[in-house]
This record gives structure tokens, C-alpha cells and sequence, in this order.
């Protein structure tokens, strides 16, 4: 098991912080893009998702796998979203994006007055934070799939 | 004797003296800054944008992440669900207290929060020369801006203060619209 990506937006769009571990191939299109791609995506599906419910929608949207890889989602009632890409064999991991955001982004980056919102996290601290939480959790592996 | 504000499971407490006064000390020195009180007004609800000293406005756009991190409150179906968490959930984690909800419009998109003691202003006594300071003015600019983030756009203003002689302290609300997710510009 292994993570291979991490994305994570404002309302708006901006792509607030990009990381990456075990990514083997790349989009082929500059990084902005590959963001604007992937935002544009998720506003997609989140509005097909809410019209196509047959019930009052809770969380949304979850996740969507594909053979090779599985994107998790996690949106907060602020816009926030926090997107990963691990491969097939991590089961829900709604808790460790809840964490990303409440114990990382809102502890180091909201509390800091320092850093201003709404554009990408110059933060050191944030960076090196993320990168040993994502590297310690269980499903992280060096054998990439 | 300090009343200790409840702040959640990884309660950090801290003396709500301390607090009030360094409250006091700020609606001290924007008196001292600016002439007068409709200004002051104005910057404890703020909307331009300062890093360094962040008022009402901006404290919320920040705070409601904090809240949503720590609450685990999902999205409010409507307003009066929205009216319930403010009192019950944000309010007492914020300032220990729990303002009553009532007065609702028959539209249901106005409703007043009373709050029966202030502890903003627990020591503060309004002077003559500043009459028309609405002391807690802070409040109304960190509602608005933490319901702006999550797609309300609201309008928030004291009707009564208890620092003017009334019985009670009374923050009225008003539902204007919500906001709607837009893609951003540029994008196919």
C-alpha cells in the first residue's frame, strides 16, 4: 500500500499545497494545469453527485478508484478540500484528511496570522509537518504499486 | 475567581478576566486612534484586511476553521439550525456562555441572540464622551465573517446593549442570501 499524491484547495480553487511520494508518472502538462484539471473535476462530480442523490446528500462524495489508483476526497462546510491519491488497497481514510485539515492546515496555517488564506502555503513548518504525518501512517510503504 | 471558558476535548483554559481585559485594551486604544465612535465601530467589525491586527471580520473568516476542526458539525440544513448552533455550540466553546434564541421573523430569517451576561463586559462602564461606542461591536463582525465562509451572507447588529441602560444585551440577525459555489473564471 502507498500514497502517491496530496491536493489540497480553497473555495475558490486555489491549489493550496501540492505534495507527492510515491508518483512514478507524471500528467504531462504543467503543474497549474494538472490543478485547474483536477479542481475543475472535483466541482464536477460534486455537483453530478448532489443531482443524480436520491436522498438528501450528507458528506458527498467519498471516493473514486480506478485499476490502478484511488482518489479519497474530503470537503469541510468552508470549501476546504483535501484530495489524496493512494493506490487500491487503502480502505476509508476520512479520518487521517480530517486530521490534515483540523490538526495541520487550521493548527499551523489558520492560526498563523502570519500566513495569509486564499493562496498557496508558504509555510516551512506545514510542509515538514504534512510530509512526516503522511509518512508515518500504516499505509504508507516504499513498495510502490 | 475566574470564570474558565470550556474550550473543547484539548481544553486550553484560560482566565476570562485576562481576556476581558485585553478586550477592554483594545477598544481603548481604537478609541484613542481613531476620532470618533462610528470609526471605532467600524474597525471592530472591519472588513479591510490587516495581518497584524486582525478584528472581527477576520478573526471569523479564521475562526469558523477552527470551529469546524474542533466541533465536528457538519453543514446546517437551514437557518434555524444555523440559529441553534451559533447559541449552543459556538458561543459557549468561544465564551463560556449560551445566548437564548428568540424573536424569529415569520420568514424565519431573522432572529435575535440574547445574551444575559456579556463577558466582554464585565468591567467596562461607557463613558460620557463615547455614547454611540457599540462596545462589542467585535461580535457582530465575527459572526458575519465566519457564517460569510460557510456560503451565508448575513447581517449582524446590537439592538440592545446592557452597557446602554437596557436589561439585556441583544444581538439581532438577519439571513440575506447564500452565497453559491462558482467555478473560477477561466476554466472550461
Amino acid at each position: 500500500m502507498t500514497v502517491h499524491n496530496l491536493y489540497l484547495f480553497d473555495r475558490n480553487g486555489v491549489c493550496l499545497h501540492y505534495s507527492e511520494w510515491h508518483r512514478k508518472k507524471q500528467a504531462g502538462i504543467p503543474k497549474e494545469e494538472e490543478y485547474k484539471l483536477m479542481y475543475g473535476m472535483l466541482f464536477s462530480i460534486r455537483s453530478f453527485v448532489s443531482k443524480m442523490s436520491p436522498l438528501d446528500m450528507k458528506d458527498g462524495f467519498l471516493a473514486f478508484q480506478t485499476s490502478r489508483y484511488k482518489l479519497h476526497y474530503y470537503e469541510t462546510p468552508t470549501g476546504i478540500k483535501v484530495v489524496m491519491n493512494t493506490d487500491l488497497g487503502v480502505g476509508p481514510i476520512r479520518d487521517v484528511l480530517h486530521h490534515i485539515y483540523s490538526a495541520l492546515y487550521v493548527e499551523l496555517v489558520v492560526k498563523n496570522p502570519l500566513c495569509p488564506l486564499g493562496q498557496t502555503v508558504q509555510s516551512e513548518l506545514f510542509r515538514s509537518r504534512l510530509d512526516s504525518y503522511v509518512r508515518s501512517l500504516p499505509f504508507f510503504s516504499a513498495r510502490a504499486g | 475567581m475566574s470564570r474558565q471558558a470550556n474550550r473543547g476535548t484539548e481544553s486550553k483554559k484560560m482566565s476570562s478576566e485576562l481576556f476581558t481585559l485585553t478586550y477592554g485594551a483594545l477598544v481603548t486604544q481604537l478609541c484613542k486612534d481613531y476620532e470618533n465612535d462610528e470609526d471605532v465601530n467600524k474597525q471592530l467589525d472591519k472588513i479591510l484586511f490587516s495581518y497584524f491586527l486582525p478584528r472581527g471580520y477576520n478573526i471569523g473568516v479564521r475562526l469558523i476553521e477552527d470551529f469546524l476542526a474542533r466541533s465536528n458539525v457538519g453543514r446546517c440544513h437551514d437557518f434555524r439550525e444555523t440559529a441553534d448552533v451559533i447559541a449552543k455550540v459556538a458561543f459557549k466553546m468561544y465564551l463560556g456562555i449560551t445566548p437564548s434564541i428568540t424573536n424569529w421573523s415569520p420568514a424565519g430569517d431573522e432572529f435575535s441572540l440574547i445574551l444575559e451576561n456579556n463577558p466582554l463586559v464585565d468591567f467596562v462602564e461607557l463613558p460620557d464622551n463615547h455614547s454611540s461606542l457599540i462596545y462589542s461591536n467585535l461580535l457582530c463582525g465575527v459572526l458575519r465573517g465566519a457564517l460569510e465562509m460557510v456560503q451565508m451572507a448575513v447581517e449582524a447588529k446590537f439592538v440592545q446593549d446592557t452597557l446602554k441602560g437596557d436589561g439585556v444585551t441583544e444581538i439581532r440577525m438577519r439571513f440575506i442570501r447564500r452565497i453559491e459555489d462558482n467555478l473560477p473564471a477561466g476554466e472550461e
